[in-house]
């Protein structure tokens, strides 16, 4: 594999792997930031991965009082999964145990120009029991839902995009977990600030990447042994005699585009902390090429 | 493209009916046939020819220069484009409206946006009773769009409004927003007696307590209403208020129980 060398840091000349995906967008208000954040991070919560949490969902940036439609801080939260079905369970589930119930919370649709429609308000209003009240204005649709501190105010549908792209991702290589995690941490503060694309795993980093299947009868996804240091002597590993920690950052975006600038935001910030401080080498995750429509070359992204 | 402009020769000796002078009624018309349509039912026969001066070709975009008490059925059925009137207006403008934008640089009469559908109804002045009703034997209101009001509007302003947006911005009389079913109905300045008087549901959003409820409503608390802090920026983002109409945690009454209806009116508390 030919390698390319960005302030002092090795940028393998491979490419992640993504896959098509479907995906919507809330925007959840509080009464201040802390219980806006409350709101989304438990919307959030358990959705890392499609394989076991039905979608992957996270927040895709935090909204200041000035751009919300109710003068409130908000954030945008982003869901992603691979059926519409499965995303409009997903959402209503999430919306219903985790936005209702959270104090002063209020929800309005945050994505332009998608295909279908998901119930949010619609299908929520039923817990109003008869006292929820529909308003129309302003081309938009909204239902009050009566609850014990006041009103949960939910506009009654948000669009759904089938353009998403699930699964670009970044392997961060290093000597050391230290390392690594510092690399990653990089990586995540860079790639917050990219609109449109979220990284669902717990602050952004996955620490078990997979590879598919496994050696087990049902087993979807299992242990990626060429990037586990410990398994370097016994399979076919891909990492060095100094490589010791990987971390991996796993990203999801509303468009291909969103992604990739997302990746190349990682790479960059990655590099920028080089090799003494952070990763040695950037690598990326994918299944030669067959499975994925997207692929996503290092090369083409670097800073 | 000019506007298609009808300048007033002078005050027409009858009532006229000018529902056919909407732009999609007008779009491909010649000169002489637009001269030709008849604006009364009377012997009299009076055509646009005798009452306007016609100028202009943009039939999406119609001027009436000058204005009459006696213009009824100004932009009735309109669906698209604009229609401007430069003066009064009687009764019915703009009912059953579907779409465009008609705006009333006066006032004016009874039943304006009666029973409209869509579109943008705005009047600089005053309006008259029944603001968005309906007449005699219809059911409902008016059932979509937005109308503005700059003035003060009559009595029963939003009569069984059913959907859609009124805005009233310099008080209205008695009975606002009586019989509502749904929809919205703001009112900055004074309300006359028993606002909302037998409404089922719906809203009526004042900017103070209004000086005489009905018996029939109850208070209902003030919690923070997320619902007024996003129906206030609309108001301002849509050019109809300045300032916002409710605040941050406007107080509730529910009613009309005369009716058991579950309808409310919120008001501004500071």
């Amino acid at each position: 594999m030919q390698q390319l060398t960005v302030n002092g840091v090795t940028i393998d000349d491979t490419f992640a792997e993504a896959f098509g995906m479907r995906a919507t967008a809330i925007l959840i208000t509080g009464p201040n930031r802390k219980w806006a954040r409350q709101a989304a991070v438990t919307m959030t919560g358990f959705a890392t991965s499609v394989i076991g949490c039905g979608c992957e969902a996270a927040i895709d940036v935090e909204l200041s009082p000035a751009q919300t439609p109710d003068g409130r801080p908000g954030c945008r939260v982003m869901l992603f999964a691979v059926s519409t079905d499965e995303l409009q369970k997903q959402l209503q589930n999430r919306l219903g145990q985790c936005v209702l119930t959270s104090p002063g919370s209020a929800c309005f649709a945050d994505l332009n120009g998608g295909v279908a429609d998901l119930k949010l308000g619609s299908a929520l209003r039923y817990f109003g029991d008869g006292w929820q009240v529909s308003k129309k204005f302003g081309g938009r649709h909204f239902w009050r839902v009566p609850v014990m501190d006041g009103e949960f105010l939910c506009e009654a549908t948000t669009s759904m995009t089938k353009s998403a792209v699930g699964g670009g991702n970044l392997l961060l290589v290093a000597a050391s977990n230290t390392q690594a995690l510092a690399a990653a941490e990089a990586a995540v503060a860079a790639i917050e600030q990219v609109p449109g694309a979220i990284m669902p795993f717990p602050g952004g980093v996955v620490r078990s990447g997979s590879k598919v299947g496994g050696k087990y009868k049902g087993m979807m996804a299992s242990t990626n042994d060429a990037f586990a240091p410990t398994l370097r002597g016994v399979v076919k590993s891909a990492l060095g005699p100094a490589d010791n920690a990987v971390l991996e950052i796993v990203i999801d975006g509303e468009t291909s585009d969103a992604v990739a600038a997302a990746m190349k935001a990682g790479i960059g910030a990655v590099t920028a902390l080089g090799p003494q401080e952070g990763a040695s080498r950037i690598s990326a995750g994918n299944y030669g090429g067959k499975l994925g429509k997207f692929h996503y070359h290092l090369k083409d992204l670097l800073p | 493209m000019k506007p298609l402009t009808f300048t007033l020769r002078e005050t027409p000796p009858e009532r006229l009916d000018l529902s056919p002078l909407t732009p999609e009624r007008l779009e491909g018309l010649s000169a002489r046939e637009i001269g030709g349509i008849r604006l009364v039912r009377s012997r009299r026969a009076l055509t646009v020819g005798d009452v306007f001066r016609v100028s202009g070709k943009d039939a999406n975009s119609v001027v009436l220069e000058g204005g009459s008490r006696r213009f009824d059925g100004v932009g009735a059925g309109m669906t698209a484009g604009t229609l401007v009137v430069a003066g009064d207006v009687g009764a019915q403008a703009g009912r059953t409206m579907r779409g465009g934008r008609l705006l009333i640089e006066g006032s004016a009469g009874p039943h304006a946006g009666s029973g409209m559908r869509g579109g943008w109804l705005e009047i600089l002045g005053d309006a008259g009773d029944h603001l968005g009703g309906p007449l005699a034997g219809e059911l409902a209101g008016m059932n979509g769009g937005v109308v503005v009001v700059r003035g003060s509007a009559g009595a029963c302003a939003g009569d069984r409004m059913r959907r859609g947006v009124a805005a009233v911005l310099r008080g209205c009389g008695d009975y606002a927003g009586s019989r509502m079913i749904a929809g919205t109905l703001a009112v900055t300045g004074t309300v006359g007696r028993l606002p909302g008087y037998m409404m089922r549901r719906g809203s009526i959003l004042l900017d103070r307590l209004p000086e005489e409820m009905s018996p029939s409503f109850v208070e209902c608390g003030a919690p923070d209403s997320t619902f007024a802090a996003v129906f206030d920026r609309y108001l301002m983002a849509e050019g109809i208020l300045k300032r916002p109409l409710l605040g941050a945690r406007p107080g509730k009454f529910g009613g009309d129980n005369a009716v058991a209806g579950t309808g409310e009116i919120l008001f501004r508390q500071d």
